[in-house]
């Protein structure tokens, strides 16, 4: 059952071929836009780099959030997900998995070409990759619950962020502190398992927080 | 079979309906019956268990639906107003999804049955009103659950339409199943059972 929500999830998405496009345009932008304004120095572009690459992810993350129970919700298939006979945290987990596959995985496939843009070497470029591999879809389990509180109102977007991106701060620090830990060739492990345990924690409980939200959203 | 207890609802402060208790039983067909905005919808969601009732319980065979929600949705088909139906994807994707078990003749016969043959590769958004909802319809044609909730499942739908519709819901009857039902047109049902929800004065 969570395998055909899945598969039906990502078969929905690939037909709007839009929706997953944009948040990534909005990452490569936002990373093209700071070598412009800064100027092309490598130096102060590698050391800025961990700050731009995480802040653009969470935002471009955070973009695509609110789709990951809006149109489930005005078209009536959040309900029916809701009546499925399987427990709804469940239903949760396969819905927020399909969504990271369609925003959190293509980040993780354009790194190379941000490592590229602000002049990171290879080691950097690979912490970077597990970063954003362990940090994508914490972001995404933290931001499940927002949605599913803020799903039944009509401009929910800015009260969306308000929610999520405080929540985000922790990662945010930890990632951006590997990266640069990378940068000095320092080891990272101690970083990682951080991350590795942010993200088993957000998905263990985030699914349970996401269907309580929503059986309050949806009366 | 289908207990509800004592249900009260209220909405904004104002009571929309108190003490209303009512059973459905194997091969019936309940109407809830009432002015627009009597709850009707409100009292709809409580028995799926979509919403909580300010006061009272629902009980499926026995059981409170907070304890036996999984075993409760398994007999469960409910349409809103929302149908939930996918429209970038065809009538077809969109019934494979619903209903997976069987072969995929019935899901074609299920469509031929609400006169979408020819039309189930057409992703849904290009359809007309009717046709949409006639995509959710063809559940009915599939669906192996005991109870159907069906929020004003007529809308939109053409005269040939709702005859062919009121006949599938008789045979559901007929073969034990219960049907739970808003509309406000006419239903051509000799044991069809109404529940009238009347505003309470305060």
């Amino acid at each position: 059952m969570m395998r055909r929500i899945f598969l039906h999830e990502l078969r929905v998405v690939f037909r709007k071929g839009a929706e997953i496009a944009n948040p990534l345009w909005f990452f490569l932008i936002v990373i093209t836009l700071f070598p412009l304004g800064i100027g092309p120095e490598p130096q102060l572009l590698a050391r800025i780099a961990p700050g731009v690459i995480w802040v653009a992810a969470l935002l471009a993350s955070l973009l695509a959030m609110d789709r990951l129970f809006r149109d489930d919700f005005q078209d009536g298939s959040l309900e029916q997900l809701m009546l499925l006979p399987i427990p709804l945290p469940m239903v949760v987990l396969a819905k927020v998995t399909a969504h990271w596959v369609v925003t959190g995985l293509p980040l993780l496939i354009l790194s190379p070409l941000a490592a590229l843009l602000l002049g990171l070497d290879f080691y950097a470029w690979k912490v970077m990759a597990l970063t954003l591999l362990l940090g994508t879809p914490t972001l995404s389990f933290l931001g499940a619950p927002g949605v599913g509180l803020t799903v039944g109102l009509r401009r929910s977007g800015v009260l969306l962020s308000l929610l999520v991106l405080p929540l985000t701060i922790p990662l945010l620090i930890f990632a951006t502190a590997a990266m640069d830990a990378a940068s000095m060739h320092l080891p990272v492990d101690g970083y990682m398992a951080i991350l590795g345990a942010f993200l088993a924690a957000s998905a263990t409980l985030s699914p349970f927080a996401t269907a309580a939200a929503l059986r309050v959203s949806v009366q | 079979m289908l207990d509800a207890i004592n249900l009260t609802c209220v909405r904004d402060d104002r009571v929309l309906f108190s003490e209303l208790s009512f059973s459905v039983r194997p091969g019936e067909m309940v109407q809830i019956a009432g002015k627009n905005g009597a709850g009707k919808t409100s009292l709809l969601r409580i028995l799926a268990g979509l919403a909580q009732a300010e006061d009272g319980e629902v009980k499926w065979q026995g059981e409170t639906l907070s304890r036996a929600r999984e075993h409760y949705h398994q007999d469960l088909l409910w349409l809103g107003h929302q149908p939930g139906i996918k429209t970038v994807l065809t009538a077809f994707e969109n019934l494979s999804f619903y209903h997976t078990q069987g072969a995929e003749s019935l899901r074609w016969q299920a469509l031929t049955e609400v006169g979408l043959l020819g039309f189930e590769d057409v992703p849904v958004h290009q359809l007309s009103a009717g046709q949409q909802r006639r995509v959710a319809l063809a559940r009915l044609w599939l669906s192996a659950h005991k109870l159907w909730i069906l929020d004003e499942p007529f809308t939109a739908i053409d005269a040939a339409g709702v005859e062919k519709l009121t006949h599938q819901l008789l045979r559901h009857t007929e073969n034990g199943g219960m049907v739970i039902l808003t509309t406000h047109q006419p239903l051509a049902v000799d044991n069809l059972r109404q529940i009238h929800l009347q505003e309470k004065r305060a």
